[in-house]
């Protein structure tokens, strides 16, 4: 049992949990993720650790509410349990001086990039976040962005905060500016996909961190498998990070979407 | 052995009826469900033997002076003693000559390969007779002594205050922690999973091993005094020094051979195409086909399913149960070469599931959504034996065939799950990823950890790690009272 111990509300469809796991918390590194599973009833799905304190025996998850399980996350209260939280799962971020890094994100994936936000410029790294949204009200965790980072910048397709653009927009004002060792993309498929085409013109070694569907999140079921360079590869424990160039993004979203017509009956059930 | 093969009563009980008479019962059928209905009913299809029923069959056996059954047992079970006790009414004496030897007679009466083993070896064969229903007997006897709630806890050893430490909650480390705790040691099993069980509750589905039957086992382990941590995937939320830290002095690692393999073929990963630890997993373990979870399974009409063992048996099966009109077995060699058990091939065959044997499939076809809707098979002809004795499938160059299928189950067999033995530094892993172990099933190359079952002999068998954890139970032991 892991209870919440505090919510935090980052925008409508946005929440950052505290949650209580201990033993997670001590040995989690940026870029691990954890299975959690909400009671009985409840199916088992990856989220990334956005952080940990140690002391207070705590994980931080930023959950979105973009299915059935993710929308009951967000609807639970500070005090409720989650009857299961396994972890943490995955490779962690291969943390390194690599140089200059531009950490380009959206949507879900500018959570698990503070980490390794942190991380990079703890290792000695010029960091660059480059963030994105469609519009002001879901830019998040800005200051806590700035707090590590170099450089943050804001860029929203409706122009109403930072500047007017998609994230490639911004990655490549980055590029075209300055010298950039290396990239890290993590948000949605298309996204990471439009990132990873544009840093291989540039010639920017890049990983992405991949959110497939998954069961056990420990190898078992094969439900994460996505193609890098040809082979067949198990996200939950080949990865989640992959080198971008390497990863066929386009069958990631066909599968991505295996559920959805099912997940589309789910989300009309009343959230328990 | 069978030590008191000379006891009076069992004497007597040999004398009471001539061996002519003994063979000339007709072996007692086990009582089924009906297969129309039951290919729709999660209900188990076994359903036991009556005390009448067990007594008859039990009859049939000639308490053989040397037992070949025994020796076709790979834990070598007293197999005349039990059945002699069922044959004399001690219903409850059989279940305790069953637990000398196997910790799970209930689960293993149901998942034996009893044909390649005791039956196999029993005497009525070599008499051109059916062999006696050992496995319906055993699961009887241990049937019974579980609704009879007179199982009694066995006893258990003071405390020696030693602490050892069960990675895996799957046959083999349930049995290594029963005999642990029964040795008055402190035991701790660890399961990656939300439920206790292993294959037998996540892979194994309940109209062949009810779920009731493996809780009654893990809660007799509870009572004992057995602790156990779900949601706890050692090496990633604890690591093996942090438990050698806590004060596990030994470690047992029964952690499976739970990473299913694909073929590598085009179309693999196309959506609808799924490992059977995926969909058995969706089914068994997340109840995906009850409306009231949350876990989406995807309902196939048309379900292909490739390979001919037991998991393929039970994803075929599973595939019918979930609603399919035409469920099929792919498989590359011939029927006699399936490793399943041969009463799960004739079940699926009642229940109408279509066999295609010498058929391998080398591509899936998807339609403009990214789902599967065909499969191209090539198909085979038995060749010379190959390694593992089996004839081998060659193909039959330019024969290919194309079978619609809106779902296809990957059932061709599974590796060892590389996260505990990866985790650990030092430790002397095979080629093929499996933990090597010397004879009492010691790591030879850390000697504070032993391990069992899959994740030392890739796939294998129940009863083989029901008998691995038990002899490195026994092992640790020896190892910690130096
Ligand atoms: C569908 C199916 C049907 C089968 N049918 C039969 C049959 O009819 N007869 C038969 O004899 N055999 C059958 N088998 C094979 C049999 O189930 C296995 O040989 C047996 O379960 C192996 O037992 P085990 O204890 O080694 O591992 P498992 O039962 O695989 O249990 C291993 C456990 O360890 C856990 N684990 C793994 N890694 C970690 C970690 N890092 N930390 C903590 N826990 C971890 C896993 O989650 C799992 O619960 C079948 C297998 C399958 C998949
Ligand atoms: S989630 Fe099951 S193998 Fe990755």
């Amino acid at each position: 049992m892991n209870r919440i111990v505090k919510k935090e509300r980052f925008s409508e469809k946005v929440v950052r949990l505290d949650v209580e796991a201990p033993l997670i918390a001590q040995s989690r590194k940026p870029g691990n993720f954890v299975i959690v599973k909400i009671d009985d009833k409840g199916e088992r799905i990856p989220l990334t650790i956005a952080s940990a304190d140690t002391e207070r025996g705590t994980i931080t998850l930023v959950v979105q509410a973009v299915g059935h399980t993710s929308a009951r996350l967000c609807a639970m209260e500070e005090g409720e349990t989650i009857a299961h939280v396994v972890g943490p799962l995955g490779r962690p971020t291969d943390i390194r001086n690599y140089g200059t890094v531009v950490c380009a994100c959206g949507g879900v994936g500018t959570a698990p990039m503070l980490p390794i936000v942190e991380a990079m410029k703890k290792a000695g790294n010029r960091v660059i976040v480059v963030q994105a949204a469609r519009t002001k009200e879901l830019i998040i965790l800005e200051q806590q962005m700035k707090q590590w980072a170099d450089e943050v910048v804001i860029m929203t397709d409706d122009g109403s905060y930072g500047t007017k653009g998609l994230v490639t927009n911004g990655v490549e004002n980055v590029i075209q500016r300055e010298k950039v060792d290396f990239c890290v993309t993590i948000g949605p498929a298309i996204m990471m996909k439009f990132v990873s085409l544009l840093t291989r013109k540039y010639d920017v070694p890049t990983i992405a961190s991949l959110n497939t569907i998954m069961v056990d999140g420990t190898g078992m079921c094969g439900a994460c498998r996505v193609n890098v360079g040809g082979e067949t590869k198990f996200v939950c424990v080949d990865g989640p990070e992959f080198d971008a160039h390497q990863v066929d993004f386009d069958q990631m979203m066909t599968r991505l979407g295996a559920y959805r017509d099912l997940e589309a009956v789910e989300m009309r059930k009343p959230l328990r | 052995m069978t030590e008191d093969r000379n006891a009076s009563w069992r004497e007597e009980l040999r004398k009471s009826m001539k061996p002519k008479e003994r063979t000339a019962i007709e072996r007692v059928p086990m009582n089924e469900l009906d297969p129309v209905l039951r290919a729709r009913s999660r209900d188990e299809v076994n359903q036991g033997l009556t005390a009448e029923q067990a007594v008859t069959e039990a009859k049939r056996c000639l308490d053989c002076g040397k037992p070949s059954c025994m020796e076709g047992c790979p834990v070598n079970i007293d197999i005349p003693g039990f059945i002699k006790n069922i044959e004399r009414g001690e219903f409850a004496e059989a279940a305790r000559v069953l637990k000398k030897t196997s910790s799970l007679p209930a689960v293993c009466g149901r998942v034996c390969p009893q044909e390649k083993q005791c039956e196999g070896s029993c005497i009525h064969l070599k008499m051109n007779s059916k062999p006696v229903a050992i496995g319906n007997l055993e699961r009887f006897a241990a049937d019974f002594e579980r609704n009879s709630g007179k199982a009694s806890l066995p006893e258990c050893r003071s405390s020696n205050g030693h602490k050892v430490g069960v990675i895996g909650s799957g046959p083999s480390g349930l049995s290594c922690a029963g005999d642990l705790i029964k040795m008055g040691y402190e035991v701790t099993v660890f399961e990656a999973l939300h439920e206790i069980g292993g294959v037998l509750k996540y892979g194994i589905p309940e109209f062949r091993l009810p779920n009731a039957v493996v809780d009654a086992e893990i809660e007799t382990l509870r009572r004992l005094g057995v602790k156990f941590v779900t949601d706890c995937v050692v090496g990633k939320t604890v690591s093996v020094s942090q438990l050698r830290e806590q004060g596990y002095e030994c470690l047992f690692v029964g952690s499976g051979a739970g990473l299913p393999r694909f073929m590598n073929i085009p179309g693999e990963n196309l959506i609808n195409v799924l490992s059977s630890n995926e969909y058995l997993t969706r089914v068994n373990l997340m109840d995906a086909g009850n409306p009231e979870t949350d876990t989406p399974v995807f309902r196939g009409r048309k379900v292909i399913v490739v390979g001919g063992g037991n998991t393929a048996m039970d994803s075929v099966r599973t595939a019918l149960r979930m609603g399919a009109e035409k469920a099929t077995i792919v498989y590359r060699r011939s029927e006699e070469e399936m490793p399943a058990r041969l009463e799960e091939v004739h079940h699926a065959k009642a229940e109408g599931v279509e066999f295609l044997t010498l058929h391998n499939p080398i591509e899936y076809i998807g339609d403009d959504k990214g789902r599967v809707k065909a499969v191209r098979l090539q198909k085979m002809q038995l060749g010379e034996p190959d390694e593992s004795g089996r004839r081998r499938p060659v193909e039959i160059p330019g024969a290919v065939e194309v079978l619609e299928a809106d779902m296809v189950v990957v059932a061709i067999g599974v590796s060892p799950n590389p996260i505990v033995p990866s985790s650990i530094e030092g430790l002397n892993i095979s080629r093929k990823g499996t933990i090597v172990v010397n004879d009492d099933m010691q790591s030879d190359s850390i000697p504070t950890i032993f391990a069992g079952g899959d994740i030392v002999r890739g796939g294998a068998t129940v009863i083989l790690a029901m008998g691995d954890g038990r002899r490195a139970a026994a092992a640790i032991d020896a190892y910690l009272s130096r």
